[in-house]
This record gives structure tokens, sequence and C-alpha cells, in this order.
């Protein structure tokens, strides 16, 4: 009989017996029809019963068969406890469902190789050494002068591929009338053959579109795209658009699901590197240099080929930097090259997310163990209220090894049922922790496919869960002594010490969680109630483009005729708005001085800036639009207290050495209360403040270019406290007044501010709900354990209250052992949180992991979820009537 | 299920030969035919004869199947498989060599 047909007939038993059945009753109708006698035949048949267990035996897989009926038998008996069951389910699916949620973000960003060939020779090429501010920096980006020098230096040895930063740019199919934004990423040709990519129609770049600048408008547009944008019509190849006052005609598709080599953006449109406007300039640095490097390459003769050009192109570079500092010379040159595996790709998505992500998966993943640790302790309560049956089937006969699969059966049923949940919940899950994780305007755009990888994880999860939470149990039911627990007299105790371990360790990761999110949520708290120095009320920033630099007074008209809409109480402009991440930095000089270490941070704003912003002018004077010459300038007290010595700043005059051989210089007209510049975390930062003028402004237009701005952000303080009811209305007032400018966004001040905790709320969002979870978990499973140990001590405690106990003692004698595991484990936790938040130092901000707040509130916290815990435990304690209870015994 | 020894393997022997000589068969009438053939002598525990069928079917020596007899009962018939009649083949010369050798020695003493 073939296997199969043996696995087969597991499932149908009772057709197996009757036809046992069936066989022997022939055989004696047979043996009747020749005349024997039935009593006669019967007898030496033998009983019918033996024969049905042997042939089933031969005929069934005996392994298969117990399996199932202890499968069948699990799943009835979880149908007969059906809310236990399902509080288990749904703890466990929830917490492994975050888990894999939390999984499928970090494999995405961080893990999952690219969709190239062998991505694992991929490494990118990084600079490593010290930054201009004395701090450790690793550097990813690069010229392309420098780039092509790299290339040529390790030709034959590696091959070397760019490509810059995808960003999301305007680009117009049929003329200005259809703008529509794309993610544009500028590609060496060679990338595409490099990484083994194929087209799914049309051709891709190739090392002939590397050759001559400014030659090949060709693109390469994403499976992605051509579906959303053309509905994978094939004409799309070919058709035409404009983008930054050129027109590209698409080439091709590259085959999904390549999009980019940035986890965290999808590139739409690929443009050959050559088509940059700023290709040739050897110090704009927006390249990622990538190199595939064949197994068996000697990476220390490479890195040294890299090391020796890298060093001849900052020699060179450090030529057109005049006016820096020795120690800074010296930190440029000293950098290393170093090679690191990219695999998955290199972006700054996953560098500013990282750690964020890593947290909440170690998060998640304790918060799977309370679960777990609560699961565990459900069924230990339960098995041992089947004490008798267990040691009944170990006397009748019933292997030890079989009773571990009567209890694991039982655990696999609740594991495997969570992990259907927990599947269905991540999938819900994921893709909205990936919404909250960037500003709503401007998306992450992450694939999170579910594949193997997914489901291999899932699987692994519930598994190593199952057989956390259902291992011990069952073993601890195997290991029973049928003889003692028949007479009901095993050790009580045993049992509970395991279980109290257990309340420990669940407690332990509770305080752990709850500890770890009170600082996010601190962290959150503190940064966005931080006073920025300038009013975000009714502030609306509305940014905009020229594809050609526009005179001052073409922004200044434009501004005039903003001012005078109805809705706005004032305008101004600046360079972008306050907040935006934005940095624009430059060492300073005092006449006569040698240019400084420090940098200071500078933005363009026109007159009326300081005022719609809020930010008071403590001395002197606000710009105004006749600050040519000389170059006038505002200067915030930073600034005053760096280079001024704090003395008041007004007359005084500085020059920005680095941005031109002949320095211009400014003087101070006005002094500016401390506002937040770039980021939240740094807001008294010395910053500086230019007039909107035609004339040179330091490193705002590069040599020989025309004068004025090509973008600018007008700040608009708004009569309605919603700024974005007019927005409308000045969006179409700017089309109608410079039908040259593009609105690129559109965004409340507040909106923008927000997006610079955006961060952190992701992680106090989070952790708050894992924290609520757990504090949740914990409770439930502090109820079962003391509800449990209150069942099993009826009879002890009836007797004590016969002989006179009173029912605070008796209280006292429930809880006291439980609450000293929740110590331990409290203790435990805070102790672990203290050491491990260490190492999350970086996302907290002016919190310490010291805080009494921080150390008091898990502690609080467990301190009343124990009690609520224990109320109903205790209530039943003291309610059982010592009477009832022994005449019933 | 490999080894056959002892009376087990006699009755092993006896069914799969049976089974060669006559066809399909069901349990009884296999039960019978060893009785004639035997001369009467031979006589099958019946008790035995069905375990020993169903391990045969386990070790797939022969193939099991239900067949409606014309008078309307189901049987069910047994047949030899050809791993069957391979282990016919092995275990046939070695019962021959020892019943020779058997009654060799019967005849010395």
């Amino acid at each position: 009989m073939s296997i199969w047909t043996r696995v087969a007939n597991v499932f149908r038993t009772g057709d197996v017996n009757r036809e046992i059945d069936e066989e022997l009753q022939a055989h004696l109708d047979a043996a009747i029809e020749e005349g024997r006698d039935p009593a006669e035949a019967r007898k030496a048949l033998g009983p019918s019963l033996k024969h049905r267990d042997e042939a089933h035996d031969a005929r069934v897989v005996a392994w298969l068969d117990s399996l199932r009926a202890d499968s069948v038998y699990g799943w009835r008996r979880l149908m007969k406890s059906k809310a236990t069951s399902a509080a288990a389910v749904l703890s466990l699916g929830l917490a492994i469902g975050a888990c894999t949620a939390a999984f499928r973000l970090v494999d995405a960003l961080l893990w999952r190789p690219l969709p190239i060939a062998s991505p694992h020779e991929i490494y990118e090429v990084n600079t490593v050494g010290v930054g201009f501010d004395g701090k450790p920096e690793i550097g990813n980006h690069w010229s392309y002068p420098a780039f092509a020098l790299l290339r040529d230096a390790v030709r034959g040895d590696a091959e070397l591929i760019s490509d810059s930063s995808a960003d999301s740019q305007d680009v117009q199919f049929n003329g200005n009338a259809d703008t529509e934004k794309v993610y544009v990423q500028y590609v060496l040709g060679s990338m595409f053959p490099t990484f083994g990519l194929r087209p799914a129609a049309g051709r891709l770049l190739n090392p002939g579109d590397d050759d001559v600048p400014d030659a090949h408008a060709l693109a390469v547009i994403s499976d992605q795209y051509w579906k959303r944008r053309f509905a994978r019509d094939p004409h799309a190849v070919g058709s035409m658009f404009q983008f930054g006052g050129r027109s590209f005609e698409i080439i091709g598709i590259v085959e999904p699901p390549f999009t980019g080599t940035e986890p965290g953006k999808m590139v739409d449109v690929f443009l050959p590197v050559t088509m940059n406007p700023y290709v040739k300039a050897p110090s704009l640095s927006f390249l990622h240099i990538f190199s595939r490097v064949k197994s068996g390459t000697a990476m220390a003769t490479l890195r040294d080929k890299l090391q020796a050009a890298a060093h001849a192109f900052f020699v060179e570079q450090l030529g057109r930097m005049p006016g820096l500092q020795e120690q800074m010379k010296q930190a440029f040159l000293n950098r290393d090259v170093a090679l690191t595996p990219a695999p998955a790709g290199s972006s700054y998505f996953q560098t500013a997310n990282r750690r964020p992500l890593s947290a909440l998966f170690v998060l998640s993943l304790l918060v799977l163990l309370i679960a777990c640790a609560n699961v565990a302790n459900l069924v230990t309560a339960q098995t041992a209220a089947r004490e008798r049956e267990l040691a009944l089937r170990v006397s009748i006969g019933g292997g030890r090894r079989r009773l571990v699969q009567l209890v694991l059966a039982e655990s696999a049923w609740i594991g495997a049922a969570a992990a259907v949940l927990g599947a269905a919940f991540s999938s819900w899950a994921a893709p909205r922790v990936v919404a909250m994780i960037n500003p709503a305007d401007d998306p992450a755009r992450l694939a999170l496919p579910a594949d193997w990888r997914v489901l291999g994880f899932l699987i692994a999860a519930t598994f190593l869960m199952t057989a956390l939470f259902g291992l011990a149990p069952a073993l601890r039911a195997a290991s029973i002594d049928p003889a003692s627990a028949l007479k009901g007299g095993e050790d009580p105790h045993a049992r509970r010490r395991a279980m109290h371990g257990l309340i420990a360790l669940q407690v332990g990761c509770c305080v752990f969680v709850v500890f770890t999110a009170g600082l996010f949520v601190m962290t959150f708290q503190r940064l966005a109630h931080k006073p920025t120095g300038f009013s975000s009320n009714r502030i609306l920033a509305i940014s905009a483009t020229a594809s050609q630099p526009r005179p001052a007074q073409a922004w200044r008209n434009a501004l005039q005729d903003l001012a005078r809409q109805s809705g706005v109480a004032s305008a101004a402009l600046a360079g972008w708005p306050l907040l935006d991440g934005t940095n624009w930095v430059n060492s300073v000089a005092l006449p006569g001085g040698p240019p400084s270490q420090l940098f200071a941070h500078a933005l363009k704003v026109s007159p009326g800036w300081a005022a719609t912003m809020r930010i008071p002018i403590l001395e002197g004077r606000d710009v105004n639009w006749n600050d040519v010459n000389p170059g006038s300038a505002l200067v915030n007290e930073s600034f005053a207290k760096a280079f001024f010595d704090g003395a008041d700043p007004v007359g005084k005059t500085f020059m920005h050495p680095s941005s031109d051989a002949t320095p211009p210089s400014f003087t101070v007209v006005g002094l500016l209360k401390d506002a937040c510049y770039a980021e939240l975390r740094q807001c008294a930062v010395p910053t500086a403040y230019f007039p909107f003028t035609d004339a040179e402004t330091p490193g705002g237009t590069p040599h020989g270019a025309p004068k004025g701005s090509k973008f600018a952000t007008f700040i608009v303080k708004t009569e309605s406290e919603n700024p974005l009811a007019v927005a409308q209305a000045l969006r179409l007032e700017l089309a109608r007044v410079a039908p040259d400018l593009h609105i690129m966004r559109i965004r409340t001040q507040r909106e923008v501010n927000a997006a610079q905790t955006i961060h952190e709320r992701l992680l106090s969002t989070l952790a708050t709900f894992f924290a609520a979870v757990a504090i949740l978990l914990a409770v439930v499973g502090l109820y079962g354990v003391l509800n449990y140990s209150v069942v099993r001590r009826r009879r002890e405690i009836g007797i004590r209250m016969a002989v006179g106990a009173q029912p605070a003692s008796i209280a006292r004698a429930v809880i006291a052992r439980v609450f000293a595991m929740v110590l331990c484990g409290a203790v435990a936790g805070v102790v672990v949180g203290m050491v491990s938040a260490c190492s999350f130092e970086a996302l907290f901000y002016e919190v310490k992991a010291t805080d009494a707040t921080a150390l008091i509130t898990p502690a609080v916290a467990i301190l009343i979820a124990a009690m609520l815990a224990a109320v109903p435990a205790v209530i039943r304690a003291v309610r059982i009537d010592p009477v009832i209870l022994l005449r019933a015994e | 299920m490999g080894k056959t020894d002892g009376m087990q393997g006699s009755l092993d022997l006896l069914v799969l030969k049976t089974l060669r000589r006559e066809g399909r068969l069901h349990g009884y009438a296999i039960m019978s035919a060893i009785r004639e053939r035997s001369g009467d002598v031979l006589r099958v525990e019946e008790g035995s004869l069905y375990p020993a069928l169903h391990r045969m079917e386990e070790a797939s020596w022969v193939r099991a199947e239900w067949v409606t007899k014309d008078s309307g009962r189901r049987a069910r018939v047994y047949e030899l498989t050809a791993k069957g009649k391979k282990q016919l083949e092995t275990e046939e010369p070695k019962w021959q060599a020892v019943a020779k050798a058997v009654s060799r020695v019967l005849r010395e003493a």
C-alpha cells in the first residue's frame, strides 16, 4: 500500500474501520456458507476489535493518525473555552502582527537586496573622516569629475557607476498645460548593463549615452510609472516630455521591479547623468558611487587605488577653496575612502530611519514575548486543570511523547490562528506606518511585497513563539507522576513557581516597553512644544521656482501683488521656510581676521520677513529693498555672541570668505532674536539674514550666472485662522502675475514644523501603542495567574478561614508572592531600560534615562495594572465559604 | 517487514505462493486453497490470516481491491504485486533449502 494511501487513510479512519469489519464479516459469511457453526467460526477468527486495531496500524500512518486525533482533540478543547482561546489568539495575533509589520518595514528599507543581478557584489564608495565641524562624518556624495577620476583609476578591476538622489520634479507632457510631479534620478548609462537590467519595452540607457555632456536628451521610465501614466501603452516609447527647459524622449521602460537604488523613494524617470546641468562642476557633489566588485577581487588593492585617486581630487579641489583654516584643510584631505557593502542600495531615508525602525522592531519583539508569556501561563493553567486526565492517559499506557504532542497540538492551534490574524494585521498596519514616516505631501515610497521573506519570517516567528509558550507546559505535562497526580497530591508549588517566573519576565518586558515609550513620548513632547522663536500662526509658505534666475525686482512685484490680495495680512519672501530642513552654511570672517572655524547659517529674506514671522528686532532696523551697496544683513543673537563677543553688532561688518576670491562684505543693520533655523534640535545657531537683492550674495549665484534667484518662498500671513483657505486664490493670482513661476509646494508653517518631529511623532505614537498593549497583556496575565492560584489553593484558603484567618491576611497570602515577582520584574525592566536607552540616545531630545518622570511612570503604571488585576482574585479568595468548600471536598 | 522467519514466514510464503498460483482471491478462499493444496494438513490460523494479509499489503507484496460478487456482496480480493513476486522468488528457495536440510537431519537420525 502506498504511503499516500496510508496518509489519505488518516483522514478517513471511519471508512477504514468499516472496511475491516466488512472484510471480517465476509469471511464469517463464507465460513457459514461452508456449513461451519457460526459461533465456532467467530471464535476461530478472534475478537474483531483486535483485528481492527492491527489492520488499522497497517493501513494508516500511525504517527500522522495520532497527530490528527490530537489536533482534533486540541481544537475541541479550545472551542470549549472560546473566550480564553480568543483572548490568547487575539493577543498573540496582535503581537505577531506588529512584529511582522515592523519586520516588513525594516526588511524593505534596510535588508532586502536590490532587484538586480548579484546584488551582493555591490559596494558603495564612501568617505570616512572628520567634517568641518570636527565631528566624525561619513560622506557618500561625489561630483561627476570626482567620479570620472575614480572610475578611470580602477578600470579593469571593478565597474563603477553613479547616480544622483531621486527628487520630486515637475515635468510637462504636451506643453505647460500638463505639469506633473515625478521622481527623477540622474544615472550613469552603464548602470543598466552593470546591474544586469533588461528593458520591458524599447531600450535602456547604455555606456554610449555617457560620453558627451548635454547631448543625450533621453529618458528611461520605470515600469510603475509606465503603468501609472501610460497604462502600459507601448506607444509611451518615443513620447516626449519637457524638463528643466529641455525636451526629453522616452526610449524605453526598465523591467520591474527595479525603481532605483534608494529604498524609500521610487524613481519614475531615469535621465543620463550627462544631462545634469552640474555634471562639469567639480565642487557640486550630488552623486552616489556604487562599485560592482567581482568575488575574488582584492578589496584592499581596489580601495587603495580609489584612495589615491580620491586624494588627488581632494588636493585639486582644495585649490578652489580659498580661506579655509589649516585644520579644515587637513580634515578635508585626510578623508579615507571606504567600500561599504550596499546590496540593499543606499539612501538618506535608510540612514534617517534605521534607528527609529530598529527601536520599533525591538519593542514589537518584546510585546510578542509578553504575549507568549501570557499564553504560556494560560496553557500551564489549563494543563494543570486536566492533570487527572493526563495522569489517567499515562497509567493506561499512553506514551509520554504522546502527552507532549497532545499539549503542543493545542498550542499549535493557537499559534496558527494567531499567525493568520497577525498576517492580516501586518498587511493592514505596515502601509499605514510607511505613510506616517514622511510628511503627507512627500510620502515615503517603499515597496512592501508579501513574498517568501515575509512568509518565512512569519512562519519562523510562529514556530518560535509556539515553542516558547507551548513547550514548557507540554514537557511539564509529560513528566507527570500518575500515582501522585491521581491522588491529587502533586507538589502544588512547582507549577506556580514556573508561572511566577514568567510573571517576572512579563512585567520586566512590560516595564521596559513602557519606560522606553515614555522616553519617546517625552522627546516628542519637548520637541513639539519647544519655542521656535517665531510664530507659525496663520503662516502660509508658497515655494516657487523659475527656470531662469529672476531679478529681485520681479520677485518684489509678485510679492507686492500677493500682499494686496484679500485675506492676506502681510507677506514677505525668504529663500525657504524656516525649519524645512534646508541648510546653507558658510564660514565668516571679520575685517582683517581669518575665516572662522564655526560656520554661520544664512538665509535670504525680504523686508518685512522678520515682522511677518514675528521675530523681534532687538537692535537696529529691518533690511530694505535699497540695501544694495554695500550689502546689509540682519544677524541673530547667537551670531552676535559667536562673532562679536555679544556686543551690539549693528554697524559692524563681516565677510563670507569662501564664496569668492574678493569676498563681499556686509554691514549689520539689525539684531534679531534667535529663531530655529533648519532643525528643531538646533535652535540657537549663529544665523545671518541677507536681503533679497541682485547684489552678490554668499554662495548664492554660481560664477557668471545671471543675477537673481531661481527659487524663493512667499511667506504669507493670512487673516483667517486656516491659512490654506486662501491658498488656491493665491496660487491662481501668482500664475496670473508671474506665469514664469512654478509653484512647487504650498504648506502651512505648522505643517513645516510638524515635519520636523515626524520621526518622534511616529516613535511616540507606535511606542505608546506598544506600551498600551504591553500593559493590557500584563493585566490579563496577572489576572490569570492570580485567579489560577486562588483556584488551586482554595482548599488551603478554606481551611485557613475555617481556623479564623482574617480576609486581609487571606488577601495578603494570595497576592504577596505575585507582587514580589512584579517588583522584581519592574526593577529588572527599568535597569535594562536605562542601560539600553544609551544605545537609543540619538533618538532622544533633552530626555535622560535617569529622568524621574521617566522612571516613575512605568512603575506606577505597572503597579496600578497589578492592583486592577488582583482585585477579582482577592474578592474570589475572601468569598470562599469554608463550609461549602470543605463539604464538597 | 523484510524479515520472514519462523512460522510467520511460512504463512507469508504460503499466502504468496497461493496467490501466485490462483490469481486473485479473497481471505477465506486463500485459507481454503492452502488447506486443500496441503491435503487438509495445513490449517491456517484464521485469527492470524488477516493481520498477515494486512501486513503484506502494507509492505506492498499484495494489493487489495473490493469486488462485488455475483451474490451482490462485496469481497476484498488480494493479488500479488511485482514486489510480492520478487519476495516469493527469494524466499521460496530459502525455504526449500531449509526444508531439505531439516529432512536430511531427520533421515540421518
